[in-house]
């Protein structure tokens, strides 16, 4: 039944992204990708790409677009309603105990365990991006390693990263510049694979 | 039932909250539509947005609830703009109005998405979308990594073992050895309560050699 399964991929999604907008990226690339394989990684990282330039969050965002790939609207609708169901329940629940017991040690404690994992899960899917931007495929051996990689988008993401640590430019623009290297790239060579 | 959350939420605010109207549910469902169909760069930007709507236009919520709304958004699972909408809602107009608000903050990105996926499958094999999107990769790469370099910073900056231990072993677990993302959050949220049962008896334990001296 894959409305179900939808739904139930999505629930996971929406219970076990703490944090909001990035930390939703690792959730949705482990259930989505790594244990459906609804979509591929280039697929998800077209998502990604898709999430940040349109307003609402990630999370949403992937719950319509895989939602309506694998089951048309209604597939849509269902995955997003998997996705905030916990929010809703969660966040009324908390609401009551945080006025009750306001700042209470257990809650801040497990946040504070929480914290450092959920950077090292945005860290991680930041990688695995990277990795399958910068080499045409899973290299399997050290031989295929260099005959996979891709200088091109290698250097394109060092000058985006340098540009974002050092100059912090808004990210949107440097999505946009991004998109237009590659559309430069291919106006000269006369294809999308040289960079 | 409707009065009920701003009796429970905030008895000694009753000056600065008006019984809810029935036109306030449309109020908040455009108001969250607007915000969030024009609202680009994630939870944190939304929630600005909602604070200078529904804090210093509106008047509906007082400044100070509304950094609480904003710090329970943040460490609930979910969406820091759909917890906020809840939270928003819930105290305007109670359960309808978190539906109301959460449906408005919905909306916006699902139609958009619905249209650009529609494009997609047209578009995918276009080899000038391809390129874009070739190139914009590297970009998505840079933006997350750069995130994720701030945030790292910020926890390494703690200077606590458990944080760094965490954050060592999460990035391990989850790049080299591909555990399930359900896993490490269970874990880490363990080794919160594991810290704080140690802290606990640790100081339990000093309090004891205090009163013995």
């Amino acid at each position: 039944m894959i409305f179900l399964q939808l739904f139930w991929r999505f629930l996971q999604v929406g219970l076990f992204s703490i944090g909001g907008g990035y930390a939703a990226i690792p959730v949705i690339q482990n259930q989505i990708v790594e244990q459906c394989g609804w979509l591929s990684m280039s697929e998800f990282t077209d998502l990604i790409t898709i999430a940040e330039m349109t307003p609402g969050p990630v999370a949403i965002n992937s719950a319509t677009f895989v939602g309506i790939r694998v089951a048309g609207l209604p597939g849509a609708v269902i995955a997003t309603a998997g996705c905030i169901l916990p929010s809703c329940i969660l966040v009324s629940v908390l609401a009551v105990i945080y006025r009750k017991y306001r700042g209470a040690p257990a809650v801040s404690s497990v946040l504070s365990g929480l914290r450092p994992a959920v950077v090292a899960l945005i860290a991680s899917a930041g990688l695995s991006i990277l990795l399958s931007a910068a080499f045409t495929e899973m290299p399997d051996s050290p031989s295929a390693l260099f005959s996979a990689f891709r200088p091109g988008s290698a250097i394109l993401f060092l000058i985006a990263f340098a540009i974002l640590r050092i100059r912090k430019w808004n990210p949107v623009l440097i999505l946009c510049l991004c998109g237009a290297a590659g559309l430069l790239t291919c106006a000269v060579t006369g294809s999308a694979e040289y960079l | 039932m409707k009065s009920f959350p701003n009796e429970k939420i905030s008895p000694e605010k009753e000056k600065t909250d008006k019984p809810q109207k029935k036109g306030d549910l449309r109020t908040l469902f455009f108001t969250t539509l607007y915000i969030s169909a024009f609202t680009f760069g994630g939870g944190f930007v939304i929630v600005t947005f909602m604070r200078r709507k529904f804090v210093e236009e509106l008047g509906w919520i007082d400044e100070k609830e509304m950094l609480d709304f904003t710090a329970l958004a943040e460490s609930c699972p979910g969406a820091v703009a759909v917890n906020t909408a809840i939270l928003v809602g819930w105290k305007i107009c109670g359960p309808a109005g978190m539906i109301v608000a959460v449906l408005g903050t919905i909306l916006p990105p699902m139609v958009i998405i619905s249209v650009i996926s529609l494009f997609y499958a047209a578009f995918a094999e276009n080899i000038w979308v391809a390129a874009a999107l070739r190139g914009m990769q590297s970009g998505v790469a840079a933006v997350i990594l750069d995130v994720a370099c701030d945030l790292g910073s910020g926890v390494l900056k703690e200077k606590s073992i458990l944080s760094a231990i965490v954050l060592a072993a999460a990035f391990f677990c989850s790049f080299f050895l591909d555990v399930s993302v359900v896993w490490i959050i269970l874990a880490a949220a363990a080794a919160g309560i594991v810290n704080l049962i140690i802290l606990r008896r640790r100081s339990r334990h000093n309090r004891g050699k205090e009163e013995r001296l």
